[in-house]
């Protein structure tokens, strides 16, 4: 992977003409690219606007968390960076998306495509009713893995021991992968995910159904593979969130004149600046617990 | 407890409710009780009349358990040419029905939109509407004649067990796709996301994440299905021929035994022509069609559980 490579020199500088009250603030000014970039998205449901206006620089090999209160489409956005969004019939996304540069929404991408490199976790553990081995080799088979009955041990073992999971099921792969308990499954499922050799890997709550144990493995688990991976997590935890993140997005909810509500970017800092001294009067207030 | 029973209740304790509530409860429990009486009392019918069968110095239980020849007249009780009829037909019908049914329920499950369903759905249930007598003419004039002209008529007879398979296949393929659609919808959306997440296509989610999720359920319809085969009566009666297929091992090919093209009566046409004949109570060949007929409901007996054993073994637990 090439981390020189530029994304349109135009596209990066469109939503500087934009700004308006409701764009982040605060970004230094010229900045890197990084592995995912989102310019002036705008996700629709029908006619109904879920996300307005959302630019995003995600940075390489950083944990990047998105908050804020319920409907505030911080999911939506998440989805739109895999196109997992285009499952939903109705679902649109105006604006551009750049992953090394390229755009996935532009024309003649491939969403399966996309969605090889870019791994996904979902809210709960979903592991096939298949073993363990079988689970993550799942992936790999379908994106052209033949290797011999070796690689595909290793390849097994591997992604397993990158989700810290080898030691507790090597002794088992061939169990079904839903006889684990829940943060094994959840462990199970980053495995397989990264067993397709993404470099980013979206995180959808992934803790929001384990106990608290869990949760802090799969927390440590996160750090570890920022190594190797950037990182994309929803979280509705806020403590979740400046645990483990580099850089936190909150998004706000915005009625609009039809009553609609409408999810927006409000602000994109290094975490610890967000959870100090945010820019904005609506991050400190959700912060501190004034709503939310 | 001691406080609340020294207190004056504020009305009676007893309660006409309770006697309304019970009366519901045996009327609900005697409507049940009446399709569990119906299939023993259809089981002692079946038995009493078999075992008179049976008790006939013509025939002997073993012969009718292994013998390869059906021939009242001649005495002869074995129940294999029936048997093979039956299974051909079936054979036939489930290679005709599981693709087609099973593919029509990965289109609708799977691929379909919801306008697409909404009419695709009911015109497959109005083939389970059709009066089966229907079906089997179909197969008399319409498929019989193709078939023959396909491989000649001297190839094809114009009672054949092809035709008679091919159109039960027709018959059963609502019930195939109904129960595998009840199935592969049953798989739980989070799988399907799973999936496409690691880049899968749509067919690869359809066939290699669905489906298999979705087994146990397709081989149990499939299972119901084969004992609807199995048991169905007028297409077998008028396609597949008024005589059963006797053979005797070693002598007749496995080609002919086995043929598609050849006539084979099924043990269900077996009982209507017969009970349809004027033949009086008690005599040999009347008794003979509960022994066929009870050698029929315990197969589908037998068919019936194993699918229900299927589910039990195989059903995937999803919280």
């Amino acid at each position: 992977m090439t981390h020189e490579t530029q994304a349109p020199v135009t596209k990066q500088e469109e939503p500087a003409t934009k700004v308006d009250e409701t764009t982040a603030e605060g970004m230094p000014a010229p900045e890197a690219p990084g592995v995912i970039q989102t310019v002036g998205m705008d996700i629709y449901y029908g006619d109904f606007k879920a996300v307005h206006d959302v630019s995003l620089n995600f940075a390489f090999n950083e944990i990047s968390a998105l908050i804020g209160p319920s409907g505030c489409g911080k999911s939506t956005v998440l989805r739109s960076l895999n196109r997992m969004n285009d499952l939903i019939p109705t679902a649109r996304t105006d604006g551009e998306v750049f992953y090394h540069g390229e755009n996935i929404y532009g024309e003649g991408v491939d969403a399966v495509e996309v969605r090889r490199r870019i791994g996904m976790v979902f809210q709960k553990p979903n592991p096939f009713p298949k073993t363990i081995y079988q689970n993550i080799l799942w992936g790999a088979k379908i994106n052209g893995f033949k290797g011999s009955k070796s690689d595909a041990d290793a390849l097994v073992q591997d992604a397993l021991e990158q989700a810290a999971l080898w030691e507790e099921v090597k002794d088992k792969v061939n169990e079904s992968g839903l006889s684990l308990s829940g943060g094994q499954q959840q462990r199970l499922c980053i495995a397989r995910a990264i067993a397709t050799k993404p470099d980013v890997v979206l995180m959808d709550e992934p803790c929001s159904a384990l106990d608290p144990i869990a949760t802090l493995r799969i927390e440590e688990l996160m750090l570890q593979l920022k190594e190797n991976y950037s990182i994309i997590i929803v979280t509705h935890n806020m403590q979740q969130a400046a645990r483990v993140s580099d850089k936190t997005a909150f998004f706000n909810v915005e009625l609009n004149t039809k009553g609609q509500r409408t999810g927006e970017l409000v602000e994109f800092s290094p975490t610890e600046k967000l959870f100090t001294s945010p820019d904005r009067k609506e991050t400190e207030d959700y912060i501190t617990g004034r709503f939310g | 407890m001691t406080e609340t029973s020294t207190r004056t209740p504020r009305r009676s304790l007893g309660g006409q409710r309770r006697v309304s509530e019970k009366l519901i409860l045996v009327s609900l429990f005697v409507c049940g009780a009446i399709s569990i009486a119906t299939t023993i009392g259809i089981i002692y019918e079946l038995g009493k009349e078999s075992l008179l069968f049976f008790q006939d110095p013509q025939v002997s239980f073993w012969e009718y358990i292994t013998g390869t020849i059906w021939q009242p007249q001649a005495g002869s009780f074995g129940i294999w040419p029936l048997i093979l009829g039956t299974m051909l037909i079936t054979v036939i019908a489930l290679t005709v029905a599981i693709p087609i049914g099973l593919a029509s329920a990965i289109y609708l499950s799977e691929y379909a939109s919801p306008r697409v369903r909404g009419f695709f759905k009911p015109a497959l249930e109005v083939l389970v509407g059709i009066p089966t007598v229907v079906f089997g003419f179909f197969a008399v004039t319409f498929m019989t004649p193709i078939l023959r002209d396909i491989f000649g008529a001297d190839v094809v007879g114009f009672f054949n067990v092809l035709s008679a398979g091919i159109v039960v296949g027709i018959l059963i393929i609502p019930l195939v796709s109904s129960l595998s659609e009840d199935a592969l919808s049953a798989v739980p959306d989070s799988l399907r996301q799973a999936a496409y997440g690691l880049g899968a296509s749509k067919l690869e989610v359809s066939l290699r994440v669905v489906v298999p999720a979705a087994l146990s359920g397709i081989a149990a319809g499939i299972v119901i299905a084969m004992s609807r085969a199995v048991g169905e009566t007028m297409v077998v009666t008028l396609a597949s021929g008024a005589a059963p297929r006797n053979f005797v091992l070693g002598q007749d090919p496995w080609s002919y035994i086995l043929s598609p093209f050849e006539f084979g009566q099924a043990m269900t046409g077996y009982i209507v022509i017969t009970a349809s004949g004027d033949l009086s109570y008690n005599t040999i060949d009347y008794n003979s069609i509960f022994a066929i007929g009870l050698t029929l409901f315990l197969m589908t007996l037998g068919l019936n559980s194993l699918s229900r054993r299927i589910v039990d073994r195989y059903r995937q637990e999803y919280e």
